[in-house]
């Protein structure tokens, strides 16, 4: 059986294993910590919106994945979670998250738990994404918005839990709609995306629960 | 070619092909964390990941790396990750997990068990209490595993802890925003007593159908002329969802609303992840002619005598001897220390309470 191992290769006969796996970006140099580091910086965020939280460079992922996306990516999706990857979808990147966290890749926006939204000034229907079940909240869609930089001197003012009294969030590289669609979102609570927001380092959060005033 | 050259060929060349990872792991023996990921993935990455595990080493030398870092495999913390980030994004709602077998029996605390290794990491100083003490059974096992499992630095100390895990207690000392608090969560439903059933409940929840629990609390007036309720208090979180805030005692209840930590809840049996944000409104239920009250003592803490935290009756003798001391056996020791001395504090036959609770 180990001769259908080695020939029957998705990159064709002639080609051995070692060769193949080098066309992959790596992952994370220690799978392990590094997740967790990358946990505890989407936890701080997403229990305090308007926090931003430096990830680092650790990875070098296929364009137009940023590294922090691509982190955020590796330290949460697996085999239970469909990936929306939209147009962005290239084979370079399908190949490279289903290989290090062996997530199956969909097509239907409504299916996915994970979306990435490669450009945050090209935003697709958002309203396409799970929202959960009355019942079941939870199983709603997670968007990790690409964007280009944040600014906590001004922007977006945020009310609700996890923040002391308001603060103020500032996101370059994101479509104005976003602001009047995630108010929309808001208003069902319990139901609703949550979304991560990623530049090339640092990431910051929006869980549905809390409110946006522009 | 015969079958028998075709497996032998094949066998070389998986031989070839695993070598590098293959000796690396058999030349690294001592450092048995070398991820097998790294080990599959080529000697680039394997040498540093090795590097890696060598650094964390240091830092952590008590680490059993027979285990892999906090007991859990990856997939399962990153099942309950996705579960926390969820319960934080809808405060108050209990989010489904796959919960594990822990190598303890439930009831011992395995919800907050599995909470603790899917958040500790080589940063975080880890406090374990169990109803306030830092010394009773159930504490120190689990800070016990969390030391051999992580080497994660422990403290008793409520300001030095990131992360504390609790039963029944929250601490006296005000929380911060750079600490997490993790709660071993019984029963985590708290409409449970009035509806047995999980669909109805799920249901009730869905529609804010809250209705049944003020009859509860009203029940409570009509026998007792007060609610009688004193621990398990129920609460709504962020005006919408109620909640039990687990086995705290209601005189803790005060300390969730709008605490600057963000709390998360474990129930193990019942598999169920909940959390309350930082500034989050937690609100207890009541009635306006009976507004919510916490407990209140006459007597002071017998050894810090202090007034205002949570005592326990300790039973002396057989002869009606008793006293009150701080369930919080941090923020007792820590009084004492600053020179607070209780009306019992002197006595010689209390000298062993007294010497167990400032053994820090």
């Amino acid at each position: 059986m180990s001769s259908a191992l080695v020939h029957n290769h998705p990159s064709g006969p002639g080609r051995s294993g070692q060769e193949f796996a080098h066309d992959i970006r790596p992952g994370m140099a220690n799978p392990v910590m590094d997740c967790q580091a990358v946990f505890r910086a989407l936890l701080l965020t997403m229990s305090r919106p308007g926090t931003i939280a430096t990830l680092g460079r650790r990875l070098a992922p296929p364009a137009p994945l940023t590294p922090a996306a691509a982190a955020v990516f590796l330290t949460l999706a697996d085999m239970d979670t469909p990936v929306w990857l939209g147009d962005a979808a290239t084979p370079e990147l399908c190949t490279y998250l289903r290989f290090h966290c062996g997530c199956p890749i969909v097509r239907e926006p409504g299916r996915a738990a994970f979306a990435l939204v490669a450009d945050g000034r090209r935003l697709p229907e958002l309203d396409g994404f799970a929202a959960g079940h009355q019942e079941y909240p939870e199983r709603s869609a997670t968007l990790v918005l690409q964007v280009t930089g944040f600014d906590t001197a001004s922007g977006v003012r945020l009310t609700g839990p996890g923040v002391n009294g308001e603060t103020v969030l500032g996101v370059d590289g994101l479509s104005p709609g976003f602001w009047p669609a995630f108010m929309d979102n808001h208003s069902r609570f319990p139901l609703g995306y949550d979304a991560i927001l990623c530049s090339e380092d640092e990431i910051a959060a929006l869980p549905r629960s809390v409110r946006v005033e522009v | 070619m015969s079958l028998l050259d075709d497996a032998l060929l094949d066998d070389a060349l998986l031989d070839d092909a695993m070598m590098p990872g293959a000796a690396a792991f058999l030349a690294e023996k001592p450092a048995a964390t070398v991820d097998r990921a790294a080990t599959d993935a080529g000697a680039r990455i394997s040498t540093a990941s090795q590097n890696a595990a060598q650094t964390t080493a240091q830092a952590a030398p008590e680490r059993d790396a027979q285990y892999n870092y906090a007991y859990l495999d990856e997939q399962t913390k990153r099942m309950i990750r996705r579960a926390v980030l969820k319960a934080v994004a809808v405060p108050g709602y209990q989010v489904p997990f796959a919960g594990r077998e822990m190598p303890m029996p439930y009831g011992w605390g395995t919800g907050g068990i599995q909470l603790s290794a899917s958040i500790l990491g080589p940063d975080d100083v880890f406090k374990v209490i169990d109803q306030g003490a830092d010394d009773t059974t159930n504490a120190v096992s689990i800070r016990k595993f969390f030391v051999r499992t992580t080497g994660v630095r422990t403290t008793e100390s409520t300001a030095e802890a990131s992360v504390i895990q609790t039963r029944h207690r929250i601490p006296e000392t005000p929380l911060t925003e750079d600490q997490i608090m993790v709660y071993q969560v019984p029963i985590p439903e708290p409409l449970r007593w009035m509806e047995p059933r999980e669909s109805e409940t799920r249901t009730m929840h869905a529609l804010e159908e809250y209705g049944v629990m003020h009859v509860r609390l009203y029940e409570d007036i009509a026998r007792h002329g007060r609610i009688a309720t004193n621990f398990m208090y129920p609460v709504l979180v962020n005006g919408r969802y109620v909640m039990s805030p687990s086995p705290i005692p209601k005189f803790d209840n005060p300390k969730l609303d709008r605490s600057p930590a963000l709390h998360l809840f474990g129930a193990g049996r019942e598999k169920r992840i909940y959390a309350v944000p930082p500034y989050t409104e937690v609100r207890s239920l009541d009635f306006e002619d009976h507004p919510f009250e916490v407990e209140k003592w006459d007597e002071c803490c017998g050894l810090c005598g202090a007034t205002d935290s949570y005592l326990d009756e300790v039973i002396l003798d057989d002869a009606g001897g008793r006293m009150f001391v701080c369930s919080d056996t941090d923020h007792c020791a820590a009084r004492r220390a600053a020179g607070h001395v209780g009306p019992m504090a002197a006595r010689r036959d209390l000298k062993e309470l007294a010497d167990r609770t400032a053994a820090e």
